[in-house]
């Protein structure tokens, strides 16, 4: 009888190309995405080296992480971040990389942009050197970010180093309730299992709730992975994954799509896998959730109020709490729709695709933002989501609103361009890292769903978006 | 890479947990194309006072004077002691290079991220995870002594304090002969050379769509 294998131990087996016997293997890699900020130390390796790239055709580029969000046509002002692009630029046309460069329609965010253009495909492995590299999880391809040193070896072997991690598997049972998102549901995750509950892992997730979801949806789940720990997050190929696959600009073609379906198909875990982990969440459990501390773990239903660290036992965890709250201006105990936002911002690699842009054009559709909201803002994953959204309407219901309606990239979800929070501004952000400062020093970041960030910004705090 | 030698070093530590790679060092100096000079801005909106931008002169900048690395001996740190998931979320491999650069050569916690975890091994640097009961106690002697010293000895995998009682740590063996020798994994991945291209000959026959 043949081994019931996992989807992980079966995408990792098409890609050993050997094994050390302390288990140390070398890993193959099919796709490889490249960004200005990571990347420029390791072209600047191999060419004191003397390396050369192993497989050019394997690197897709793009700028996102420095690019402005407005006032394109004076390019990047800010002189360190221009060098970082120009260096980008200059290091693929030398090697004659693809690389969308600013200006070009199909430039965005990377992991919104690959699976965009069909260059993330099931049973690939795919690396890039973000830790949101996971998002690709969502076609069943073994995905995950790396440092700038790896980023240099797999340009130089098209290989990684490395040990198998344990297999992990969440399953979300059950259906969610009307108005539960992707967002809601991997935060709900994360609250359960922790910000290392998938430490040395990859977690697969499966269950109706999940996969009920969209592409978009998966893509979600998978992108906030690191934020349990694990590197990549899994989700089985299925007829959702092929109807979005299909068609797209570095998709298979004609007879080598039949093929690449029939290969497709066993990329599911086997009945009876064994898994290192498991956890069961029931679907029904699931509310919109809010963030209220520093750490994505610390999460709740936005019709709970501010957790207490004084009914924590852990002397650590407790005093980790109360630290958050100090930083985030929180009391324990208070009620959500007391929480005042100053800015709202919708984008990132965890929420900028068009389905999230609808959503929360649903939520703001015919209202305005409060008046205390200093700024809203919508930064679309890629210049072909802009463009199909603007096809749709949904930038003038923005617009109308009060958001401002941005150009594509990384954006305020890391705030390395200008789009940043200042100290003590509070934001309702769809991106997906609440530490200390992410969005700029001194800022409060609270994580939510595109229709809760929305909610937000009509009312002017937290609100579930379910009953406005 | 340089060899990692045995050592005694002064011990700083941070008692938090999760401290994240955006902590370690903020976004705003990831815009340096080059593996150097991020030393000064390890842990910035912890050890400044005042906010900092890349090019700017950081010493003309207020210290936090409650900051661990901004008192004696602790500014000549070359262990961080620290809480469990250290350096979680971001990947940049700017974290690696902003510890080294000030001078911390080993990391203790409780566990730590892996892509971190991962990274450190491609520079040098020497993370170590300890039980959290012996974690605890070296904050406890930490607090205690004033210029506590650990030493370091990866041979023989353990960390030994002032009374010479040593403490084991767990290491992949191929990770520690890598770090004792100082090598680049790179010219040892090209050694397989050969077996890849092997390896691709099959591979692409049998998933022409890749190819």
């Amino acid at each position: 009888m043949k081994m019931a294998k996992t989807l992980y131990d079966k995408i990792w087996e098409m890609h050993e190309v050997r094994r050390d016997d302390d288990g140390t293997g070398l890993l193959y890699i099919d796709r490889h995405l490249v960004h200005e900020v990571t990347s420029p130390q390791a072209f600047e390796g191999l060419e004191i080296a003397q390396r050369s790239l192993w497989r050019k055709r394997s690197i897709l580029a793009v700028p996102d992480h420095n690019v402005p969000t407005t006032g394109l046509e004076h390019g990047i002002t800010d002189p360190v971040a221009r060098l970082q692009v120009d260096t980008l630029n200059q290091n693929c046309d030398k090697y004659e990389l693809t690389e969308f460069k600013m200006g070009d329609v199909r430039q965005g965010i990377v992991h919104v942009i690959g699976p965009e253009q069909g260059a993330t495909l099931p049973g690939m492995t795919v690396v890039c050197g973000d830790s949101h590299t996971s998002t690709h999880g969502a076609f069943a391809a073994l995905a995950f970010g790396i440092g700038t040193s790896e980023v240099e070896h797999v340009m130089a072997t098209q290989c990684l180093i490395q040990k198998k991690s344990r297999n992990m598997r969440v399953t979300v049972d059950g259906a969610v309730a009307d108005g539960i998102t992707a967002k809601d549901i991997v935060l709900h995750i994360i609250g359960v299992i922790g910000t290392a509950g998938g430490t040395g892992c990859t977690i697969e997730f499966t269950g109706e709730a999940i996969t009920n979801l969209s592409m978009e949806g998966r893509m979600t789940v998978c992108n906030m992975t690191i934020e349990a720990g694990a590197r990549a997050g899994l989700i089985a190929c299925d007829q959702t994954t092929l109807d979005y696959i299909r068609g797209r600009p570095f998709s298979p073609q004609d007879e080598t799509w039949d093929q690449a379906v029939a290969c497709w198909s066993d990329l599911h875990s086997d009945p009876g896998a064994l898994f290192d982990r498991e956890v069961v969440i029931d679907a029904s459990d699931i509310a919109p959730q809010v963030t209220w501390g520093t750490s994505p773990e610390m999460v709740c239903s936005v019709r709970q109020n501010i957790p207490d660290p004084a009914r924590e036992q852990d002397p650590i965890k407790a005093g980790g709490m109360q630290t958050a709250l100090d930083y985030m201006g929180l009391e324990a105990n208070m009620p959500f729709d007391q929480v005042i936002v100053d800015k709202i911002f919708i984008g990132s690699c965890t929420n900028s695709r068009i389905e999230d842009l609808r959503a929360a054009a649903a939520v703001i559709k015919g209202r305005k933002i409060a008046d205390s909201i200093k700024l809203a803002m919508v930064v679309p994953g890629s210049g072909l989501i802009k463009q199909q959204a603007e096809d749709e309407g949904l930038d003038r219901i923005f617009i109308e609103a009060g958001f401002e309606w941005r150009e594509p990239g990384c954006s305020m979800c890391l705030g390395m361009n200008a789009d940043q929070l200042k100290p003590g501004e509070r934001c309702a952000s769809t991106s997906n890292r609440n530490f200390e400062g992410r969005q700029g020093q001194g800022g409060r970041t609270h994580l939510v769903s595109p229709a809760m960030a929305a909610a937000a910004a009509v009312e002017g705090h937290f609100v579930d978006v379910r009953e406005i | 890479m340089e060899k990692f030698e045995k050592f005694s070093g002064v011990v700083a530590a941070i008692d938090r947990p999760n401290i994240d790679t955006d902590a370690i060092i903020p976004k705003q100096y990831l815009k340096s194309i080059k593996r150097s000079g991020f030393g000064i801005n390890l842990f910035d909106d912890w050890r400044y006072l005042d906010p900092g931008e890349p090019g700017q002169d950081h010493s003309e900048r207020r210290l936090n004077p409650d900051f661990v690395l901004n008192r004696d001996p602790c500014k000549h740190a070359q262990i961080l002691l620290a809480r469990e998931n250290f350096a979680c979320g971001s990947s940049r491999e700017h974290a690696v290079w902003a510890l080294m650069d000030f001078g911390i050569k080993v990391v203790i916690a409780p566990s730590f991220a892996d892509i971190f975890y991962n990274n450190s091994f491609k520079n040098g640097l020497l993370p170590i995870a300890l039980d959290s009961g012996l974690v605890d106690q070296l904050f406890n002697e930490f607090e205690a002594n004033e210029g506590y010293l650990l030493g370091i000895d990866l041979e023989k995998q353990v960390v030994v304090d002032a009374n010479g009682i040593e403490m084991e740590f767990d290491l992949d063996e191929f990770r520690k002969y890598c770090l004792l020798n100082g090598f680049d994994d790179i010219g040892l991945t090209m050694q397989y050379a050969e077996t890849i291209k092997a390896f691709e000959r099959k591979y692409y026959q049998n998933m022409p769509w890749l190819n």
